[in-house]
């Protein structure tokens, strides 16, 4: 992540739709530089902006931080999908659930891949899913494709009581992930190490999405969203555009699967439920649609809430029942409320604070 | 061949409670062109409301008057107080907003109930092949069916609640108060709602059960066509006996992944549903 | 078309000289940055026939939208009888006599021919709209046998007709009409107009007709206004706005 600062030069220069990062300042040199390796240079920042966190914060805030990226990779997908083009889908928690069980499978079954193999694997297995769904749903638009996906939130994790022996019925599968290789010994923690894992991924996947929305293929699925007849009759292949962006969807949801189970190092069917699809939909609109930044503000908001929600009711002393429900209604009430009174999300009311402070130093 | 006349007796009476909640879900579709997920949490909570007056009063009755009254103004409230100025903004803020209440009446209701699950009883017997209860099911759906339909068709209240929905501004034109329409149309589909879950609901109750009920009751509204009451009727029946024979013959895992096959293949034919017919939206 | 009984200002006969009936004090209104209206005044008399007229995007649509409170006032009043009306929402204008036919006729195209026409008078609790609903159907004898059809299968001049017999089922006191000849072949348009005047002379109907077609308009009504861009240009007269050649050359086209 570059400094917030220089958001302001991203609303200057470009019409602030898509999913762009925010850019640095331009200077000459960086304005030659091609777009990917702009936002490779962009991911290597983000990287080591959080391993600096890592050092500086314990071993506890490691696992946040790392929830907190694989959620940002999941979201900033389906925000290429829905923010760029126009597809609401309420099941994004599906892929994350094939990427997971995709990554413990692995690991139950050929432990001595390396986990980069596991990831690329995941993302061959995200792809064919990506593609089977979204070929399966291209004709369906507006609430049609949101109910056909909320099914399919709802119906996949019934296969793993469908087939107990492979995917361990409600139990889940349990698997043991190496930690810091032993050169990095009493240097970096366990937690922190599979944190800085999960981030190489994340920024990359990331640099990729910033990538693909800056080019034509972003350009495409935005057209789609404004107007599909115009998007069509100016020569879009609309069914193929709309696959892609659902097959690149999937991927980051798979890959933020797999590295969530890597991770924890269980996956259960009860992690990818309903309410986990809506919840990173939710978030994506609560943070902000339209920018990576919106994706970063929906995944801490969805980390961080959680916690504090559990705080709260530990402190209030409340009943198990409470305490485990409270997280939800917690985020719901937020997502209200911010949508009541800042419709475009947390990004765009800080955008709107940020012109608006602008606009004061320069009258005065 | 037994089993079969079972599968579908049982698939009709439990496609009574999809035809009503997709009925709910049509209703406002119809009045907002929104897809309602906050219903099956309302009906959640109507449902809860009726179990506890229930436990109360002994009546299995007062509970169900309970049920339906808290659908109606729990319905009427959310549109009046939560949607509405959220849907001025931005369509897709308006779904996120449905979503964010199922959360929070979700959670609320586990938070209060309790997460684990509560027998809940059936309006009559549900013993035998084609119970009372079944019976029931069906025949009240009919009546709400019938009910609506004359509303629609036939009171002043239904011919502005339809000018409403169909034509915003020609009805304020008109004197309606569409506001006004908008509220009661959701505080009708939710009462229609809270009847679902009371069919639904039996034997047990927990703050997920209408999970599935819900993917098969936005099934049925799907494949009938979101903007089609009979549609909504006929879908949830059909979507109930055909998730009857594949629980029974198949196994109950795959009934959702079949429902969504069922979408998929549909609306892959026909866009807006079977029953659907083209209308010119803009004159 | 035997309309003596249509109710609404019968026997309330004022005099020219008296208050306007609508009376329209420095409106402004706009969309976001855009002044759509710029200070517009207008007096129409109590069973005036009246023009407003005007090229395209001069504001005509957006005044009757601000009558009805349809798009907000910036600025400015609403008189209906004296009686200021500026900031009632539609629905309530609707009940203070004041109807309006949009452009096109807002015509519920999925409801049948009668229940469009029902939906008119619903607001008016009285017993009688039963007999308004008759007396709306002798105006316009092509509605009577399409009766229980749906809207969606008229033809663009009965639907005109329809949009105008639902307005008359309210019994308004002043009737806005925005373009009801568009698009329709110039004889239907000119028994549209016809019908207007009829309404007047009978029922004692005040009718504000905004209309492209200035020199149909004109020739049917007693006064006009021109509107450009937001504000009122020129007005006087019908015959005398007819005749004045620079007027005509520079605002309305022909």
């Amino acid at each position: 992540m570059t400094s917030p600062t220089t958001e302001r030069e991203e609303r200057s220069t470009t019409s602030g739709a898509g999913a762009e990062p925010p850019r640095t300042p331009r200077t000459s040199r960086w304005g030659s530089l091609p777009l990917p390796a702009r936002h490779l240079l962009l991911a290597a920042l983000g990287l080591a902006a959080v391993t600096g966190l890592l050092f500086a914060t314990g071993d506890l805030t490691a696992l946040r931080i790392a929830a907190i990226g694989y959620t940002m990779l999941a979201i900033a997908g389906l925000q290429l999908l829905v923010g760029g083009s126009g597809q609401v889908s309420l099941g994004h928690g599906a892929f994350m659930m094939i990427g997971a069980y995709t990554m413990a499978l692995l690991i139950l079954h050929q432990p001595m891949l390396p986990l980069a193999a596991n990831l690329g694997i995941i993302v061959v297995v995200s792809i064919v899913a990506g593609v089977a769904v979204g070929a399966a749903t291209a004709r369906l638009h507006g609430p049609y494709l949101a109910g056909a996906t909320l099914i399919l939130a709802v119906g996949l994790p019934g296969l793993t009581h469908r087939y107990h022996e492979v995917f361990g019925g409600s139990n889940g599968l349990n698997i043991r992930t190496a930690g810091a290789p032993p050169f990095l010994d009493g240097l970096l923690s366990t937690s922190e190490w599979r944190a800085l894992v999960v981030w190489t991924t994340v920024v990359i996947g990331l640099a990729v999405l910033a990538t693909i929305s800056a080019g034509r293929l972003g350009r495409r699925m935005r057209a789609l969203r404004d107007d599909e007849t115009a998007a069509a009759m100016a020569g879009i292949p609309v069914g193929k555009t709309k696959v892609v962006a659902f097959v690149i969807a999937s991927t980051a949801g798979g890959l933020a699967g797999g590295l969530q189970a890597y991770v924890l190092g269980t996956v259960t069917p009860s992690s990818f439920t309903l309410v986990l699809s809506l919840t990173l939909l939710a978030a994506l609109v609560l943070g902000g649609i339209g920018s990576l930044w919106g994706a970063l503000w929906a995944s801490v908001a969805i980390v961080y809430l959680e916690i504090w929600a559990r705080d709260l009711a530990r402190a209030m002393d409340m009943s198990r029942n409470a305490e485990n429900n409270l997280p939800v209604v917690f985020f719901g009430i937020v997502l209200i409320l911010i949508l009541r009174f800042w419709p475009l999300g947390v990004h765009g009311a800080l955008q709107s604070l940020r012109a608006r402070l602008r606009a004061r130093s320069s009258s005065s | 061949m037994n089993y079969f006349i079972t599968l579908t007796l049982n698939g009709l009476a439990s496609g009574a409670a999809y035809a009503a909640l997709a009925l709910s879900l049509v209703i406002i579709y119809q009045a907002t062109r929104l897809v309602n997920f906050a219903q099956p949490a309302l009906a959640l909570l109507s449902v809860y409301t009726a179990y506890t007056v229930t436990q109360l009063t002994g009546s299995y009755w007062l509970g169900f008057a309970a049920a339906l009254t808290t659908g109606l103004l729990v319905g009427a409230f959310v549109e009046r107080v939560i949607v509405r100025p959220i849907a001025r903004t931005s369509q897709l803020n308006a779904i996120i907003v449905t979503l964010g209440l199922l959360l929070v009446v979700q959670g609320a209701v586990g938070m209060i109930w309790g997460n684990e699950q509560h027998g809940f009883r059936y309006a009559f017997s549900y013993v035998g092949r084609f119970s009372p209860a079944d019976v029931f099911s069906l025949v009240a759906v009919g009546v709400v069916a019938l009910l609506l339909f004359g509303l629609y068709r036939f009171t002043p209240l239904g011919l502005r609640m339809r000018a409403a929905a169909f034509h915003p501004e020609a009805a304020r034109l008109s004197g309606v108060k569409v506001g006004l329409m908008l509220t009661a149309g959701w505080g009708i589909a939710s009462l229609i709602g809270a009847l679902a879950g009371m069919l639904a609901g039996p034997p047990f109750i927990s703050p997920n059960v209408f999970d599935v009920v819900f993917v098969f009751g936005i099934t049925a509204a799907v494949v009938g066509g979101l903007d089609n009451p009979f549609g909504a009727v006929i879908g949830g029946l059909l979507i109930g006996l055909g998730m009857s024979y594949v629980s029974g013959f198949v196994g109950p895992e795959l009934a959702t992944l079949t429902a969504l096959a069922i979408v998929v293949i549909v609306l892959s034919v026909r866009p807006d549903g079977i029953l659907s017919r083209p209308t010119a939206r803009k004159v | 078309m035997n309309a003596q009984t249509l109710p609404g200002a019968a026997g309330n006969g004022a005099s020219p000289d008296a208050e306007p009936i609508l009376a329209v004090e420095n409106l402004s209104a706009s969309y976001g940055a855009v002044r759509a209206l710029d200070n517009v005044s207008l007096a129409v008399p109590a069973q005036g026939l009246c023009a407003v007229l005007g090229a395209n995007g001069a504001g005509k649509t957006t005044l009757l939208r601000t009558l009805t409170g349809l798009h907000r006032a910036s600025s400015g009043r609403v008189l209906l009888e004296g009686e200021d009306i500026t900031r009632l929402p539609t629905e309530k204008v609707i009940t203070r006599g004041l109807a309006h036919v949009p452009e096109g006729g807002g015509v519920i195209v999925e409801l049948t021919v009668e229940e469009n026409l029902r939906l008119g008078g619903l607001w008016r609790s009285d017993r009688r709209s039963s007999t308004t609903f008759d007396e709306v159907m002798d105006l316009f004898p092509p509605l009577v046998e399409r009766r229980t059809k749906t809207a969606s299968t008229l033809s663009g001049g009965e639907r005109q007709m329809l949009a105008i017999g639902r307005a008359l089922m309210g019994r308004p006191r002043v009737l806005l009409l925005d373009e009801p000849s568009l698009g329709l072949a110039p004889l239907v348009t000119k028994q549209i107009f016809t019908l207007l005047r009829d309404l007047r002379d009978r029922i004692g109907l005040t009718v504000v007709l905004v209309e492209q077609n200035a020199a149909g308009a004109l020739s049917v009504t007693e006064h006009g206004y021109v509107l450009n861009q937001g504000s009122v240009a020129a007005e006087g007269p019908s015959d005398g706005l007819l005749a004045d050649d620079r007027t005509r050359h520079a605002y309305l086209g022909f």
